[in-house]
């Protein structure tokens, strides 16, 4: 049935479901990627527990809730249909992200606040957790056997086009609100930081019309008129014996290695750039945008080749690649950023000072701006903030924010040590749509694919920034230490993918 | 190769029960070094979650033991035989 769709309708399939899967990405990312000014606004750290309630916004929606919702849509997408159930996630989602830029600061109402945003968060991330395994399904579904893997591997690149776009509006906005610039950020840092939030409802609003228009998957529709679907597709998935040792291969010997790829490709190295390089907030955005940019295609090749050669080995070696060549790409990454040892030219040096009044009205922030640029063309920036009190005292800050700017040579360079990293990710990910979908039934697909998919991804993968972090405080005579986490586990996972998983591509989806 | 995969199913068991329990004995190590609210909840998380994903790798690390992983499905009715 699958081979008469004629490929100008696939297209249209592949475009709709890509788009919502996308605006969905975009919509969880832009938290992660406000995360900083959303604690000021909504969980501030004087209050321990308006803190407890961010780093539980922070863990649960992303680790916990994921798989929840996994099961949740997952069940309904395996009983209703696919088309209804990932219509339904985009409205909580979009609704859950228009809802967060609505909701007052912590200042005016209170702890409702963080409260609200807490449990947008978790709609947020039950979402999301339904998404990804009904629009992969749906493509899958539709596509012919000996293509699979091509067309399935544009539901992939949302993931990181997600990414992108989240990025971009929230770059642009922080630009634009302003004729100067310092204006445009703190303007930006104070309201505009809504604006990204706001602009989901208009990208959710295109997508649901869109989708509304598809047909349900044809291989779901066949087993619903022949009364052949799941009474319940949890119990199906994980207690038969069967389906369960797939449901765990698929864990522990691809997603959970997939995972760890994806997240230090394109999150961990946002961090390390940032907090260990110290690179400037928005050259550390721009580099990131240029090696996604650059990397995106590679997705749909890999995802090509897999429908060729198999998807098992190319995943295998994606994840060989970034087990290898992490500690020499994090270590170069340290040396171009690195000022020691580099001759500072002190003619170049300014000092900058000027204070601005704060959101309280009895002190006002003396902000002392000092630039050094070094032989090597890197600019650092220091700003040393002191608090001057209406009342004549003066407290300064205990610690000055230091960034760098890099110059051309060292800034693409960077890029192209992000861009290997990325490749890693298309690897492992371009083909794994494909492969999810093969290896379980139609009856159960939504829900067997997508637990595995969230475990990996979000436990195992979301986790990678913060389990790096820590082990980096704690043990601190390794900067590269938090590495180990990443490697450890894509490590286990190779291993396990390349003893028990097949190369075979299922001939035959429709079981 | 269904021998190897067979006894390695061991390696698994025993790789998720050591990998646990150097998890929780981190967890304590470093809420104790720093009992805030903070590192309480932060590591009470980590130890929540990856409990039922380490008890995951012991059963996978069983299944391949009984031999489950010799013959993977080709089709979704091999999938459906009960525990």
């Amino acid at each position: 049935m699958q081979n008469v769709i004629e490929k100008k309708q696939i297209r249209k399939i592949i475009f709709a479901s890509s788009v919502g899967t996308l605006i969905e990405w975009y919509d969880f990312y832009l938290f992660g990627s406000l995360a900083p000014i959303i604690a000021m606004q909504f969980f501030p750290k004087s209050d321990p527990t308006a803190a407890l309630l961010s780093t539980l916004a922070t863990f649960a929606a992303g680790f916990i809730v994921r798989p929840f919702g996994a099961l949740v849509f997952g069940r309904l997408g395996d009983m209703v249909g696919r088309k209804y159930t990932f219509l339904l996630t985009l409205v909580l989602m979009g609704g859950s992200t228009f809802a967060i830029g609505l909701i007052p600061g912590f200042e005016k109402i209170g702890f409702a606040a963080p409260i609200l945003v807490l449990i947008l968060r978790l709609v947020q991330g039950l979402a999301l957790g339904g998404e990804y395994g009904g629009a992969a399904s749906y493509v899958a579904e539709h596509s012919p056997n000996h293509r699979r893997g091509f067309y399935t591997s544009w539901i992939q690149t949302t993931a990181t086009l997600g990414l992108l776009l989240s990025l971009g509006v929230i770059l642009l906005t922080r630009k634009s609100l302003d004729a100067d610039a310092a204006a445009s950020i703190k303007a930006f840092e104070s309201w505009g930081w809504r604006i990204p939030f706001w602009f989901s409802i208009i990208l959710v609003g295109m997508s649901i019309y869109i989708r509304m228009k598809m047909n349900e998957s044809p291989l779901f529709s066949k087993l619903k008129s022949e009364g052949k679907i799941s009474v319940n597709p949890i119990k199906e998935s994980l207690l038969h014996r069967g389906n369960l040792k797939m449901v765990l291969l698929a864990l522990f010997g691809a997603t959970m290695g997939q995972g760890v790829v994806w997240y230090t490709g394109q999150f961990y190295a946002q961090t390390f750039l940032e907090n260990a390089c110290k690179i400037d907030f928005e050259q550390t955005r721009t580099i990131l945008i240029c090696a996604i940019i650059i990397a995106t295609p590679l997705f749909i090749v890999f995802g090509n080749l897999s429908d060729k050669i198999g998807r098992k080995w190319i995943i295998i070696a994606g994840m060989f690649l970034a087990i290898i060549s992490y500690r020499p790409i994090y270590q170069k990454m340290l040396d171009l950023s690195s000022i020691k040892q580099v001759v500072l030219d002190e003619s170049q040096t300014k000092i900058e000072s000027n204070i601005s009044v704060g959101i309280h009205k009895d002190y006002s922030l003396r902000n002392t701006t000092t630039q050094h640029l070094y032989q090597n063309g890197i600019t650092e920036k220091i700003v040393h903030v002191d608090t001057l009190y209406n009342s004549g005292k003066e407290k300064p800050q205990a610690m000055d924010k230091s960034s760098k700017l890099l110059p051309t040579s060292t800034y693409w360079a960077m890029v192209a040590l992000i861009f290997f990293q990325i490749l890693f990710v298309t690897m492992v990910y371009g083909p794994i749509a494909a492969f999810l979908v093969e290896i379980f039934p139609t009856k159960i697909r939504y829900t067997s694919m997508s637990l595995p998919y969230h475990l990996g991804n979000g436990v195992f993968g979301g986790l990678t920034p913060f389990i790096a972090v820590l082990l980096g405080t704690i043990y601190t005579a390794d900067p590269l230490v938090g590495l180990w986490y990443p490697i450890s586990i894509a490590a286990l996972s190779m291993v396990i993918g390349a003893m028990y998983l097949s190369n075979k591509i299922d001939p035959n989806v429709n079981d | 190769m269904n021998q190897i995969k067979k006894y390695a199913g061991m390696i698994w068991i025993l790789t998720a029960i050591i990998t646990y329990s150097i998890l929780l004995k981190t967890a304590w190590m470093q809420i104790n070094a720093k009992p805030t609210t903070d590192t309480i909840v932060q590591w009470s998380i980590f130890a929540i979650i990856f409990l039922p994903i380490a008890i995951g790798l012991i059963l996978f690390g069983w299944l391949a033991l009984k031999g489950d992983y010799d013959h993977l499905p080709v089709s979704g009715e091999e999938t459906q035989d009960q525990v």
